[in-house]
């Protein structure tokens, strides 16, 4: 069984972002890039259905410009076999992003995609299930555990009731929630190893894909700073300011 | 969220820019290595470090190992987290790939080993050890030996150990009585006592290496009797199998302040019929093929003690960021909110005090590191030559400014937490046991300043220290160019200048007067060097700093640049200035200590 695992490269958690002076954009000037939490998951469930045996090879696409290969890196580090950069410019909507892995399935056809359910810098938990539309292929979301069984694979998710378990017929999608797994760490080792697996790259256009963007970004602002509070005189004077200032009451 | 272990923007400054680790990656050896992988070594070892060390510091710390009569027990989260170095191939990840290791530059194995000494450095000593062990054995052992000991050891299979003290001769080698008995098999048989010898034994490796310093039955007397022995627990079968146990015994466990993670043993060799022993090289070189070892421990050592500094510093920096109390002289309204202690001058001072030494104490470590890199893998003969005369010099200090200051930031580091920073609930007390150990081990402060005043200055017609002064007004020349630096860089000169007016009077007082006397004030003399050396490493900070603010960097860069600067300004106001005293009471030959009659004590 081959899996596909879709990675993207974002400002590393640990970093405090800050909005550029402009308001045009984040501010990614000389900062931390990392694998995106949510796709190191991926990987890590990926690499274990290898090591179990499940899974015959992950292969790990990443789209982006070529600093995107950096994270393909990890991800081979990490146990994938192969990877794929498909080459893109500047910011790429989710639905481009489904249409370009579409065009990946199309090639490679996997049993399995895994994505990350969101990335942590546009956070719109959209590509694995528009690519679910696109592809015509199940899917189960926010998966925090995730069995195959024959030619089936078993889905618990994560949803606001609790824990909801789907049967999906493969090839399927899942996308990963947290607590899925814990991803291990690359070895020093493997590191050096990933350099010489094979990567390959293409162009939106070798998988017939129209890159046109349909979404503006308007303006990137910080959350208001919290102003400090003040002491009021007594209770009359604290429901008064909760009612007509701060009208919470 | 947690005090970061280091500054992770700092290491990478140390790396990238100060060092420019990236120039080396031309040579053939490094050239599977670049920016990416260095990168990605650093996160693993700042990964196990948060999940297999840190997690447990204090642990180790109050669960110091015991011995059963049979075998030394300790917690197994050590164990664990040797496991997951060695796992990550992090146990030696400077060695040639063909003997375990990655072939990473020294720089960059030094900061993939900062974050896990900073975690837990007393559980590193064992991997530290080893290395140093395996990097003598392969400089100096036949190529049996090095197949037979140094590949298990690079993969983690053994432990290595240096056993050279003894109850009655520790810093004195030239008094050692452990004696070896030549055998018709060419092999050896030691007998004798060793004591603090770190390592000594564990159930952590399937068998210890010790390196032991004894006497053949005939040999000179002194330090030109001495030969280095390949000593194992367990002797090893032709196939790599272990053999029978050799006769080393533990006779007990010492209890220590600090580093109470690694056992620090006392060893009986031949109890029974004698240990079975290896000599390395010939017989009666075994100090100097010892010193192989010694003098990168030393460098160890000192890069231990600056960690530590380091990684105190950034605990005291995030409390005192973090802790509201007191108000600021001006402000008389006692109901105003109380400031976080980062606001006072006082805290501020303690804070700079610690960035001063412990930066520029690591600085220094790194550019000892950098030139055991050049000594071996500089392009040309020249480059290496240099890079040794260099490191030789600079050893001593290497070894105890770092030694010294560093503790003494950790002291300002307790000192920030006040009462909290008293109590095993924060961890800079323990940091403050552990680094204490760091001016005594490997040689002592004053054998350092002897081994300085005494040895390094003077030999080879002084070559290593115009080597060292030269590199020093190099480093002043260029930021004679930056306006901001130059009254610095003036300020640095007149200490050379009075550093070098000092050392021609002592050496030529060497040529005239009592050598006990010239040589008593030897480590005020090892404190001004060390001073003017880390004042160097300042102003070399100080200019990547200045040049990078030149060229408008992003807010939080140009905060940390601008940090630099005034960490630099602080060494130079606060400390630089002691050297004239210390001059003073060199060139007085003051005789106040050497003078004091016991029985006025």
């Amino acid at each position: 069984m081959k899996v596909l695992v879709a990675v993207k490269r974002v400002v590393d958690y640990n970093v405090k972002v800050r909005a550029k002076a402009d308001g045009s954009d984040v501010d990614l000037n000389n900062v931390k890039m990392a694998i995106n939490p949510f796709c190191e998951i991926a990987v890590e469930e990926a690499v274990r259905l290898k090591e179990a045996g499940t899974a015959t090879e992950v292969v790990a696409v990443s789209i982006g410009d070529k600093a995107c290969q950096e994270q393909i890196r990890t991800a081979l580090a990490l146990g994938a076999d192969r990877g794929i950069q498909v080459e893109t410019e500047g910011a790429v909507e989710p639905l481009v992003v489904a249409k370009l892995l579409k065009g990946v399935v199309e090639k490679e056809e996997p049993q399995l995609v895994i994505l990350g359910k969101q990335s942590i810098d546009g956070d719109n938990n959209q590509t694995g299930q528009m690519l679910g539309a696109l592809a015509g292929m199940p899917q189960g979301t926010f998966a925090s555990e995730v069995v195959i069984d024959g030619d089936k694979v078993n889905v618990t998710r994560e949803v606001d009731g609790g824990l909801q378990t789907v049967a999906l017929n493969l090839p399927a999608i899942v996308t990963t929630d947290l607590r899925l797994n814990e991803p291990r760490y690359a070895s020093l080792p493997n590191i050096m190893k990933a350099k010489k697996k094979p990567l390959d790259v293409f162009s939106p256009a070798d998988l017939g894909v129209d890159v046109t963007t349909h979404l503006t970004q308007v303006s990137v602002e910080p959350p208001a700073e919290r102003q400090a509070g003040i002491k009021v005189e007594d209770v009359d004077q604290l429901l008064d300011k909760l009612k007509n200032e701060a009208k919470v009451i | 969220m947690p005090a970061p272990l280091l500054d992770r923007r700092d290491l990478e400054f140390m790396l990238y820019e100060l060092f420019d680790v990236e120039q080396c990656l031309s040579r053939e050896r490094y050239s599977d290595h670049n920016r990416e992988t260095i990168d990605a070594a650093l996160d693993v070892s700042q990964a196990i470090a948060e999940k297999y060390f840190l997690p447990y510091r204090q642990k180790v710390d109050t669960h110091q190992p015991t011995f059963d009569g049979e075998k030394v027990q300790m917690i197994p989260e050590i164990q664990q987290a040797l496991d997951a170095v060695i796992e990550a191939g992090l146990a030696s990840p400077g060695a040639d790939y063909e003997l375990g290791g990655m072939q990473l530059p020294a720089l960059a194995t030094s900061a993939v080993f900062a974050y896990l000494n900073a975690a837990g450095s007393t559980t590193m000593g064992y991997i530290g050890l080893t290395n140093a062990n395996a990097n003598l054995i392969e400089a100096h052992g036949s190529e049996e030996q090095i197949r037979t000991w140094v590949e298990p050891q690079r993969t983690g299979r053994f432990a290595g150990t240096m056993a050279m003290s003894e109850p009655g001769a520790g810093s004195s080698l030239a008094d050692l009585t452990t004696s070896a008995v030549p055998q018709a098999d060419g092999t050896y048989r030691i007998t004798g006592n060793k004591i603090w010898i770190s390592g000594g034994d564990h159930e952590l490796s399937e068998n210890i290496v010790h390196l032991v310093l004894a006497r053949v039955k005939g040999a000179p007397k002194g330090v030109k009797g001495i030969s280095l022995f390949i000593v194992p627990k367990f002797l090893v079968n032709e196939d790599g199998s272990l053999g029978a146990r050799n006769d080393v015994q533990l006779a007990g466990l010492f209890h220590k302040m600090g580093g109470r993670g690694q056992t620090s043993t006392a060893l009986n060799f031949g109890e029974k019929d004698g240990a079975v022993g290896y000599l390395v090289g010939e017989e009666n070189r075994g100090l100097m093929y010892m010193f192989h070892m010694m003098n990168e421990a030393r460098i160890m050592v000192g890069t231990m003690a600056a960690t530590t500094a380091l990684c105190g510093y950034q605990y005291s920096l995030d409390y005192a960021k973090e802790r509201p109390q007191g108000r600021l002289p001006s402000s008389k309204d006692p109901l105003s909110p109380p400031v976080n202690i980062i606001e006072h001058a006082d805290v501020k001072r303690m804070l700079l005090a610690q960035k001063a030494y412990a930066e520029g104490a690591y600085a220094l470590c790194l550019l000892g590191t950098q030139l055991a890199d050049d000594e071996r893998t500089a392009p040309t003969e020249a480059e290496r030559a240099t890079a040794h005369e260099l490191l030789d010099f600079l050893t001593p200090i290497i070894k105890s400014w770092p030694s010294e200051y560093g503790p003494k930031a950790n002291y300002y580091a307790i000192q920030v937490l006040g009462g909290s920073g008293y109590v095993n609930e924060h961890p800079v007390e323990l940091m403050y046991r552990d680094n204490r150990l760091n001016p005594i081990h490997e040689g002592t402060t004053g054998i350092q300043s002897l081994d300085l005043l005494a040895r390094k200055v003077p030999q080879n017609k002084l070559a290593g220290y115009r080597a060292c002064l030269q590199a020093i007004g190099e480093t002043i020349s260029r930021a004679q160019q930056v306006a901001e630096l130059s009254a610095f860089a003036g300020e640095l000169q007149a200490s050379v200048d009075t550093l070098n007016s000092t050392t021609e009077f002592l050496l030529g007082s060497m040529l005239e007067q009592d050598i006990d006397l010239v040589l008593a004030n030897s480590v005020k003399y090892l404190d001004m060097f060390g001073h003017v050396v880390i004042a160097w490493m300042w102003l070399k900070q100080a200019i990547v700093a200045a040049e990078a603010l030149a060229n408008s960097p992003h807010d939080a860069d140009a905060a940390f640049y601008r940090g630099k600067l005034q960490a630099m300004r602080y060494f130079f106001r606060y400390e630089l200035p002691e050297t004239e005293v210390w001059a003073q009471l060199l060139r007085r030959l003051d005789d106040t200590c050497l003078g004091m009659h016991n029985d006025w004590f």
